[in-house]
């Protein structure tokens, strides 16, 4: 990294030098690419109702938090900010606890049809949601799940189940049955290789996995606009009661969806590097 | 203090039979070595025993106890795989350790037991270290010292060696074989290499075809192979083998020559040698150098005899050129006859 700063001539120098300000570049634009909405959001969310209408805009927030003190004071949403999380976090245990299994077997097992079943996870994705939506609110009026927490959480495990799944299944892929065959013959049963050798290995790809779960039912609207009236999630919340708000309700409305999803990421990031294989020391 | 018997072991995946009625004893610590190509069956046998792999048919017995049924835990083995197979989120310590935690030893016993083993294969000074941070060679000696923690009756080594280079490989198998003779366990060791083999084993097992085809020491399969196959895969290079025709009386012709045969029903035989079993004499056959290939301790020339390729391996200090004809004579007590119809050897 410092070699750059010798007085020694290099005929590479220059060859370097430019691909470090494309690498400078490329990484400057992405990051402004991701940053710079969010940074928009900001503001306006910081901003009075007239700031946010008015034209030319300032780029340094005001600090006016009437419009996140108006949505702390909106009935109903911590009701369906409490209701987001039970979700999401039922989503991420039900889809682990179902996808881990079949992820395990398909790495580890032969049976017939494999490939099969492979496809068919799939191919779940392949439905659109709105042609299931329906049917699936007539069978939970059915059953009388409908409208509670954790029938919109079974729909979402439903959607998170085919990355649980796969992801699982590259992690179980990736660990050399040896290590399993190792601790069998030094006095571990399945069950206790298991828990001793294997989990060890992929928790950091497990828990990568399961934060993707509970991002894909953070995020999940259709689902949770139609099968929910009371029991609202907050992105079904806002969509609802956005769609007729001001524009400074609306920037403080998003704000408040985009940051926890931030928050959360930002305090896994490491296990989600683990996942692509980026960084697992 | 243990026996395996191995009765009557076959194995199916599917339509393809990977081993034939093995019935094989290895006595109580014994060094067995099951040697052959890859494919032969050797690590199905190896990984039946283990209990990684389950028998078509036939029983397993250690120690007099029959363990077909058991889990491998309960079989009182230990196992080194080729891919060392050290468990990357745990310390060497805990490494070599885990065996004894599993079997809930108190902590004391347990560092009285990896000191030892760590010692014994001279990895004291890694204790600490991740196998991430070991080299190929340390981590094989994790894999044996956790094996040997265990103070198992049978130790089974599956090509434990093979990723290693050359001279690493060298300094280890005899390290190995040091090692596993003062533990007094009894070893079963699988590979491909006929050095290893040859070098470490008390017995060697000859698999071709998921069959056995010799168990014997490592001189006797050497000398007195016991079928074509054996003559022609042990020794490098292997034997060579003439057409033999009998002319009655107990005598063969060999390429022009005549030699005393064995008493065989068949009129047709093979007739072996070793390249290194031949000396140049005027009455010998008539060969011509094809190649001449110096190996600094001897001589290895590949002539046509017969038609055939036929290798000997002479001194270093003679002159052999390319196309010059030798006169190769066998030495009498080394020259073995096979049925070419059984293929196995005849007396």
């Amino acid at each position: 990294m410092t070699a750059a700063t010798t007085d020694v001539v290099d005929p590479g120098q220059d060859t370097r030098k430019a691909g470090r300000y494309v690498y400078i570049t490329a990484v400057v634009l992405l990051c402004a690419w991701v940053l710079v909405p969010l940074y928009f959001l900001l503001i306006n969310t910081l901003s009075s109702p007239e700031a946010v209408n008015s034209y030319p805009k300032s780029f340094i927030p005001e600090f006016d938090l009437g419009s996140l003190t108006f949505f702390a004071g909106f009935e109903g949403i911590l009701t369906a900010l409490k209701n987001s999380i039970l979700v999401a976090a039922l989503t991420m245990v039900m889809s682990i606890l179902i996808g881990a299994p079949a992820g395990y077997a398909l790495s580890r097992f032969e049976f017939r049809g494999k490939e099969l079943f492979r496809l068919l996870i799939l191919l779940t994705r392949a439905f659109p949601l709105p042609l299931l939506a329906l049917p699936l609110a007539v069978m939970f009026i059915r059953t009388g799940i409908d409208d509670t927490v954790f029938g919109l959480a079974l729909v979402h495990t439903t959607l998170a189940i085919p990355f649980a799944v796969l992801i699982t299944f590259s992690l179980f892929s990736g660990i050399p049955i040896e290590l399993e065959e190792a601790a069998w013959t030094l006095g571990c049963n399945r069950v206790t290789a298991f828990q001793k050798v294997i989990l060890p290995l992929v928790l950091p790809g497990i828990t990568a996995s399961a934060i993707f779960a509970f991002v894909i039912s953070w995020n999940e609207v259709f689902a949770a606009a139609v099968l929910t009236i009371e029991n609202r999630t907050l992105t079904a919340f806002l969509l609802q009661n956005l769609d007729t708000s001001p524009l400074h309700l609306k920037f403080a409305g998003g704000f408040i969806l985009v940051v926890p999803a931030l928050i959360f990421i930002f305090a896994v990031r490491k296990y989600l590097f683990a996942m692509w294989g980026i960084a697992n020391r | 203090m243990a026996v395996i018997e191995i009765k009557n072991v076959a194995k199916r995946f599917g339509d393809y039979q990977a081993l034939h009625d093995i019935n094989l004893t290895i006595e109580d610590q014994e060094f067995m070595v099951l040697l052959g190509a890859s494919g032969c069956g050797k690590s199905t046998l190896l990984r039946i025993i283990c209990g990684l792999e389950t028998a078509s048919e036939g029983e397993v017995w250690i120690g007099g106890k029959r363990v077909d049924h058991l889990q491998p835990k309960d079989r009182g083995i230990a196992m080194v795989f080729q891919n060392y197979a050290v468990f990357p989120h745990l310390t060497v310590f805990e490494n070599i350790g885990f065996g004894l935690r599993m079997q809930k030893m108190g902590n004391d016993e347990v560092k009285r037991r990896v000191e030892r083993t760590a010692g014994l294969m001279h990895i004291e000074q890694l204790l600490d270290r991740y196998s991430g941070e070991l080299s190929g060679g340390q981590r094989q000696r994790v894999a044996v010292a956790r094996a040997l923690a265990m103070e198992p009756d049978v130790i089974l080594m599956d090509e434990p060696l093979s990723n290693l280079d050359a001279l690493l490989r060298m300094e280890m198998r005899a390290e190995l074989k040091g090692v596993l003779a003062e533990s007094n366990t009894t070893a079963i060791y699988v590979t491909h290499d006929q050095v290893e083999a040859m070098s470490m084993a008390d017995r060697i097992s000859v698999m071709h075809e998921g069959k056995i085809v010799q168990a014997a020491s490592p001189i006797e399969v050497y000398r007195n192979p016991a079928a074509e196959f054996v003559a022609g895969f042990i020794g490098n290079p292997p034997m060579n083998f003439l057409e033999a025709t009998s002319h009655g009386g107990g005598k063969f012709s060999v390429a022009g020559h005549s030699f005393d045969g064995p008493d065989a029903a068949n009129s047709n035989l093979q007739f072996a040698i070793r390249p290194e079993d031949m000396t140049l004499s005027e009455d010998g056959f008539p060969a011509v150098a094809k190649v001449v290939e110096p190996l600094g301790a001897h001589l290895l020339v590949t002539c046509e005899l017969d038609g055939k390729l036929f290798r000997a391996i002479l001194d270093s200090e003679m002159q052999v050129k390319p196309g010059q004809t030798l006169k190769l004579a066998p030495m009498p007590d080394r020259i073995r006859w096979f049925d070419p119809s059984t293929t196995l050897a005849v007396a």
